[in-house]
């Protein structure tokens, strides 16, 4: 297959793909030309300060989060790695058949044991 | 004409690495890695290597992502001229690898053949061949659910080992600290 076959093979596949990304980017960036090209500007001193519900800001934005956030995104690095086994599951399940599918239940039932620990240790609990 | 693509995804993912290290703003910084996550993720695919970039838009852009967020966010980074303080070590490291990386090209020669985009779908007597026909991600599937399906089942089980490591490390923190 030669380079431009190649290319041609590459773009008849990814097209979707590259439509949808052409569309995201598209939609940000017209959007935002749009609405600063049709707002009507008018600036003033007063208007430009930031402001916190009408009252003067009185800390920055730029708090450190409270630590609980990061348990809920480690739970969600795990169960991620989860889902990415079950794509080529699901792309090859006909062809793997009964086994696939008790190995799977397998699979998703230690998920389940890591699941129930979490909810019981209070993991998904906010405080 | 495929090299372009290789160009363009390696060009990418040097600018925004250097970025990631430049930039003042941590913030920025990790938006920038998430570019290059994302361009890393393309190379994969102009190497036939869709599961890997799947994984690596999932998990990396996806998930390890936030977690890097998250840790900016935690710790409360302004910007700093961080990384003024680690030059030499850094310096030191950078030139070990580039010295590495360099000896391996001129080892193994510079060949004119793209060094990576998929040359190997084209000639028959490659290994690719198979692949060719029915997809990364398919193979990879009949293989780890018929060969390697005891590492399948292990990896669910280290999977469990990290989630219950995490909640121990992460939730005995909290309680003491409003203890």
């Amino acid at each position: 297959m030669s380079g431009t076959e190649l290319l041609l093979d590459y773009l008849t596949r990814y097209f979707p793909i590259l439509l949808f990304i052409i569309i995201a980017l598209a939609f940000g960036v017209v959007t935002l030309l749009v609405s600063y090209f049709v707002q009507p500007k008018y600036p003033e001193a007063e208007k430009l300060s930031p402001y916190e519900c009408g009252s003067e800001p009185f800390s920055d934005a730029r708090m450190p989060f409270p630590v609980r956030y990061y348990i809920f995104a480690m739970l969600f690095v795990i169960f991620d790695i989860e889902v990415i086994f079950l794509y080529p599951w699901a792309v090859v399940f006909d062809k793997i058949g009964l086994i696939g599918l008790v190995e799977m239940l397998v699979f998703i039932a230690l998920f389940l044991v890591a699941y129930v620990y979490a909810w019981r240790k209070g993991a998904l609990e906010w405080d | 004409m495929a090299i372009l693509f290789f160009f363009y995804f390696a060009g990418v993912i040097v600018l925004t690495s250097i970025l990631v290290v430049t930039l003042r703003n941590p913030i920025y910084s990790v938006l920038s890695l998430l570019i290059m996550f994302f361009h890393v993720a393309g190379l994969y695919v102009t190497l036939e290597a869709e599961f890997l970039a799947a994984v690596q838009i999932i998990v990396y852009a996806g998930a390890i992502l936030v977690l890097y967020l998250f840790v900016v966010m935690l710790l409360n980074v302004k910007r700093e001229e961080r990384y003024h303080s680690q030059f030499p070590l850094a310096a030191l490291l950078g030139i070990t690898i580039l010295t590495e990386v360099l000896m391996l090209a001129f080892l193994r020669g510079f060949s004119s053949e793209a060094p990576a985009v998929a040359p190997a779908v084209g000639d028959s007597a490659q290994p690719g061949e198979a692949i060719a026909g029915t997809g990364n991600t398919e193979t990879i599937g009949e293989a780890l659910y018929s060969t390697y399906l005891f590492p399948f089942e292990v990896a669910s089980l280290i999977l469990l080992v990290a989630m219950i490591g995490a909640i121990v490390l992460a939730k005995k923190k909290v309680g003491e600290g409003e203890a």
